[in-house]
């Protein structure tokens, strides 16, 4: 009696959990195909309804032109290679510079007063101001005041004018960064004998930075595109050069073709954000846990 | 272990004078006084909001007092005129809540002052806390990272911290509270062993089977004083005053005692 049972009890034990199993899976697999087949019905139907539609030849002559891709793209693609570096370039100065302004606004006690009130007059002062207005106020009126040792380059005073406004926003964002860590950590490291500066050197910023990366990444997709702004003085980037096409032939393939160029890198950067972000709160909820 | 010092000359290591400290209109600290002699072990005892922990960062000069002064080894340090980070580099203070750097390994947390406060270099930072550590049972857990210990282990690598300054004085602020019951007892022999090697310790607690048995004076604080203060045997068997009287009973009742 005892012989046969055991592995009769092994399978009434193992049976529920795989029978479960195959049933998750079973629905899994139908759910999938679910989707699939609404997915493939929900787009075809749209994109039925776009091609079929009366206007849509000359949608595509003028926005979705084969010949003008091919005749626009190289220049496009060209402009678009100078907004990536600008981008990289802005993007590093701005992770530093707004590192700096939050410091300066994280200092506490009376002396540190002047430099408090600048940070916050700066970040007030820049975020109030449109992006679009600081670039043409910094790419054409600075080098127009012909000032000697100053770069007299559009492109340098634009650049300028995108880390300025950038850092005042990336500055806040440290900032809230700082002030989510706990006030005992302050406390901690200053019981040690450690400065201000030392404390937020080694002991908030670290822990500060690691808490605002996901703010930080969105302000990446946000910059690399906003970085297009400055073809407003003339800088011969990507959208510059989609304008110079349609200038010229009167087809808007060329803003498509820019468009697709910045999408290629910004929807990348925005999904790692979003996986970035969930794979954080997942072992944050791991170690509270 | 043998006590480094053999005959401990009596010097008054920290003298508190007419303090007073109020949070808006809280008064915490009412003119308070208390001295501290070298090597002595002195217990903060008295109820949640006696001032035992305002007191402690007062003396670190975490919180600033109203009135009063605080001297350290004949130093005034409440003075204007005194650097908080070299005073605060003379002593060393231990929080409920430890307080460790969660970005740090162990052994980074204990160098950190030492290598960027002392001007320590790396190598001798290193070495010192790697001796600390073995010397309070931690030399394996170098290289973890706080959230991995068991809190009485975080606790003692405070402590361990709060030593690798050197400091001539050492605050445990509740140092107890946060633990497992069954954490508590790693953490107070590592206190009864700090005092074997004579260092001078200004202690608030609420183990009052610990302050019995280790401290050389408890101070009871009451109404932002010390209300009574007495060697453990005395105060604790013979209160002189109604509330010590009360607050012990209150203790007892709770089976604290």
């Amino acid at each position: 009696m005892t012989w046969p049972s055991a592995p009769s009890a092994f399978k009434h034990r193992r049976d529920p959990e795989t029978g479960s199993r195959r049933r998750a899976r079973e629905e899994g697999a139908r759910g999938a195909l679910i989707a699939f087949i609404s997915t493939v019905v929900f787009f075809g139907a749209a994109l039925w309804a776009i091609l079929t539609s009366e206007a849509w030849p000359q949608v595509q002559r003028q926005f979705f032109n084969p010949q003008a891709f091919v005749e626009s793209w190289p220049a496009v693609l060209s402009g678009f290679w100078l907004d990536v570096r600008m981008f990289l370039g802005a993007e590093v100065l701005i992770l530093v510079f707004a590192l700096l302004v939050a410091m300066a606004r994280s200092l506490r006690g009376p002396a540190f007063f002047p430099i408090r009130t600048l940070a916050v007059v700066f970040i007030d002062f820049v975020r109030g101001i449109p992006l679009i207005l600081l670039i043409l106020i910094l790419g054409f009126g600075v080098p127009a005041l012909d000032l000697a040792g100053m770069p007299r380059s559009p492109m340098f005073w634009g650049i300028a004018a995108l880390v300025i406004s950038y850092s005042a926003y990336t500055a806040e964002v440290y900032r809230a960064g700082i002030d989510s860590v706990p006030e005992s950590q302050r406390m901690s490291a200053r019981s040690l004998g450690l400065t201000q500066m030392q404390t937020l050197r080694y002991v908030l910023i670290p822990q500060a930075v690691r808490n605002v990366i996901p703010a930080l990444l969105n302000g990446f997709v946000s910059l690399q595109k906003d970085v297009s702004l400055i073809f407003v003085l003339g800088v011969r980037e990507g959208v510059r050069e989609a304008q110079i096409f349609t200038a010229r032939t009167f087809n808007y393939t060329s803003y498509i073709v820019a468009a697709i160029l910045f999408l290629i890198v910004s929807i990348p950067v925005a999904r790692f954000t979003d996986w970035y972000t969930e794979r954080d709160r997942r072992r944050r909820q791991a170690i509270s846990a | 272990m043998t006590p480094p010092y053999p005959t401990p000359p009596t010097t008054r290591k920290l003298v508190v004078e007419s303090c007073t400290k109020a949070f808006d209109d809280k008064v915490v600290l009412d003119g308070l006084d208390l001295q501290v002699d070298e090597h002595e072990v002195v217990c903060l005892v008295g109820a949640s909001g006696s001032g035992k922990s305002t007191l402690l960062k007062a003396i670190n000069l975490l919180v600033p007092i109203d009135s009063g002064r605080i001297v350290l080894d004949g130093e005034t340090i409440t003075d204007p005129g005194v650097n908080p980070n070299e005073v605060r580099a003379k002593m060393g203070i231990v929080f409920q809540s430890f307080n460790l750097f969660p970005h740090m390994t162990v052994i980074d947390n204990i160098t950190l002052a030492p290598r960027k406060v002392r001007g320590v270099s790396k190598r001798e930072a290193v070495e010192r806390g790697e001796e600390l550590l073995a010397r309070f049972g931690l030399a394996d857990k170098r290289n973890e990272y706080p959230e991995r210990l068991s809190g009485g282990q975080q606790q003692r690598v405070a402590i361990i911290r709060a030593l690798a300054i050197q400091p001539e004085l050492l605050l445990l602020d509740e140092v107890t509270s946060a633990l497992d019951p069954v954490l508590v007892g790693e953490v107070l022999a590592l206190i009864r062993e700090l005092k074997e090697t004579g260092m001078t310790m200004l202690v608030a607690t609420h183990e009052m089977g610990f302050a019995r048995e280790t401290a050389d004076r408890v101070a009871f604080l009451h109404a932002g004083r010390v209300w009574e203060e007495a060697p453990p045997s005395q105060l604790f068997t013979a209160p002189q005053r109604p509330e010590t009287r009360e607050f012990l009973r209150r203790i007892t009742e709770a089976g604290r005692l």
